[in-house]
């Protein structure tokens, strides 16, 4: 007992001691090539840096959205009987609707990117999704007509709901009291 | 009691599935028929090799809509119909946010970490599976659980509770790869992605990845079904499952969450004061009386053993309190063990039926002092009334189910 107690002291002490930053202990699995990496990783985080080179207007967008959104979104972006409407994007004040929170734009311009169209998600090209999202966000009053998205300004547009955002648990340790808990 | 509304079989369920347009008809017509020996050959092979329930067994996961054909979006777990505290796999919930369940070969299937780490490392199912394991009994519960009165059948355990079900997982705990990785020190969260069309992505802090959070390949002591992550399912204990991303493809070491479209547009309750509630993480305490509940019916007064499930984000649970009154006195269920930290544990309650009319219900207390609340309650949380929680997510009220003269139950929640 009293040495498992010692050993998992060590552990404990170890792991404080940044053990993470040393090196491994099983030594499987393989390094990936940057190439790899590159071609899995396609997020695009809230700053925006990982976005590509492109652009697009609501113009070209709404070309975009007529060949290839209209089908499940309806004409006017509302949605059909089966799919969700792309309005509201962003409402001024914060209701529960799908979509209706997104505090980023990148959000917008990733989600396209990754999983539209669904019957063929990740096939849309950087102009195409930089397109799509104008007409997305154009349609949501969030975006001039005249304004072009890219690399510089996607990530500057600054959504309704970005403020509106409370993080609830971010930080709550085990056995902390949650806060929206009940503690009669 | 424990009626079954649906006679329809679970192997005549797959069967119709493969006969796709036909499933919906299949299974109604099926529901007028007696159970039969299964005749085809090719059948009782199967039966053989992999055992199934009886075919008089009627034990199957029902779409959450009243007349809604069985899909592969919306999947919930019968709960009314199931003893002890583990799902079966073939039973788990299904709440989907893709286009169909993805047919991933998994030996083809690497695992990607990289980001903010010394060493990115790309591992293969085999590989991890060489990793020292660990198994859990977890809970997943999908946030949006036990919202009251889904569709006109939705005061039955399954369809308004049955989101939730328990596995007992194997896999490597993350924190095992993240060091084999080595964190960089300005690290704080991950960002995990699936491995379906369209990369299901969720973040999770840094905090928890290190703790408990476990990358599984093994579902009750077989591989993951595809229909829970097929070959591998990040299991967040007691979290909401909606960052259990499935599928597990790639792990992004980051320093600040992604905002995806399913943690950022979707899945945040909002308050009074118009502020959207972002990162809600651990579920609260919840409990349902799973027998009797909606839809079944007591056949005469007399004896019954009241029994449910309970479960908390907050680790154990430590009490589960029965009413017969609708609430105005309770009194301790008898827990049966084990009693597993963010597993569900079953509660069982004796209960002699006067056939007068009564009110079930009850109320679980976890080890971090937490209450479920009532509805009420709930709303006085939030700022909302009570009608709030007909759309909203992580509602953890207390479920009361009212016993009727004739011996039907129905819901009383409103």
């Amino acid at each position: 007992m009293r040495c498992s107690r010692l050993l998992s002291s060590a552990i404990v002490l170890a792991l404080s001691a940044n053990a993470f930053a040393q090196g491994p202990t099983y030594r499987l699995g393989t390094t990936p090539s940057e190439e790899e990496i590159k071609a899995r990783d396609t997020a695009v985080s809230p700053l925006g840096k990982e976005l590509p080179p492109g652009s697009g207007t609501v113009s070209q967008g709404s070309t975009v959205y007529a060949q290839k959104c209209v089908a499940c979104h309806g004409p006017n972006g509302t949605g059909t009987r089966l799919h969700r409407g792309l309005i509201p994007l962003g409402n001024a004040k914060p209701v529960k609707i799908d979509g209706s929170l997104v505090p980023y734009a990148t959000t917008v311009w990733d989600f396209i990117n990754r999983a539209m169209p669904s019957t063929r998600p990740g096939t849309l090209t950087p102009n195409e999704v930089y397109a799509a999202t104008a007409f997305v966000l154009f349609l949501n009053g969030i975006i001039q007509e005249t304004d072009v998205l890219d690399q510089m300004t996607l990530p500057q547009i600054r959504m309704p709901n970005r403020d509106n955002f409370v993080s609830v648990e971010i930080g709550l340790k085990p056995g902390e009291r949650r806060p929206l808990g009940h503690y009669p | 009691m424990g009626s079954h509304r649906h006679s329809d079989r679970r192997q005549f369920l797959t069967e119709s599935a493969a006969l796709a347009g036909l499933a919906v008809a299949a299974v109604q017509t099926a529901d007028a028929q007696t159970p039969q020996t299964p005749q085809s050959p090719v059948r009782l092979k199967d039966n053989l090799a992999y055992g199934q329930p009886s075919p008089f067994d009627n034990t199957v996961r029902r779409a959450t809509g009243a007349g809604t054909p069985i899909t592969d979006t919306a999947l919930t777990t019968p709960l009314q119909d199931l003893d002890g505290i583990i799902t079966p796999s073939g039973l788990h919930f299904l709440m989907d946010h893709v286009n169909g369940i993805p047919d991933i070969d998994p030996q083809k299937h690497r695992l990607l970490m990289h980001g903010m780490v010394e060493r990115p490392l790309s591992f293969t199912i085999d590989e991890l599976r060489r990793f020292p394991s660990v198994s859990n009994v977890y809970f997943l519960e999908c946030n949006a659980n036990s919202r009251p009165l889904r569709g006109p059948n939705g005061d039955s355990v399954q369809l308004v509770h049955g989101r939730t079900s328990c596995s007992e997982w194997t896999g490597v705990l993350l924190s095992v790869l993240l060091k084999e990785c080595g964190v960089k020190a300005d690290a704080s969260w991950i960002v995990a992605e699936g491995g379906e069309s369209n990369k299901y992505t969720m973040s999770i802090p840094l905090e928890k990845c290190l703790d408990d959070t476990l990358v599984a390949y093994a579902q009750n002591g077989e591989p993951v079904r595809p229909h829970n992550g097929y070959p591998l399912r990040l299991v967040v204990p007691g979290w909401e499952a909606i960052r259990a991303v499935k599928w597990l493809n790639r792990i992004a070491v980051v320093d600040r969450p992604a905002m995806a479209w399913h943690e950022a547009g979707n899945n945040a309750d909002t308050n009074s004061e118009g502020k959207a509630l972002g990162f809600r993480f651990a579920l609260g305490p919840k409990s349902v009386i799973t027998r009797p509940s909606g839809g079944q019916r007591l056949p005469g007064r007399g004896f019954y053993e009241i029994t449910g499930l309970a479960w908390s984000g907050g680790g154990a649970v430590r009490k589960v309190d029965v009413s017969t009154d609708g609430g105005r006195t309770y009194k301790d269920a008898q827990l049966q063990q084990p009693v597993l930290p963010y597993a569900h544990t079953r509660f069982r309650f004796a209960w002699e039926w006067n056939g007068e009319e009564a009110v079930l219900q009850s109320r679980c207390t976890d080890e971090r002092g937490e209450v479920q609340p009532t509805i009420a309650e709930a709303a006085t949380i939030l700022g909302v009334t009570p009608e709030y929680f007909l759309q909203a997510d992580h509602f953890n009220g207390i479920q009361p189910w009212k016993i009727n003269r004739d011996g039907g139950i129905q819901s009383a929640l409103f």
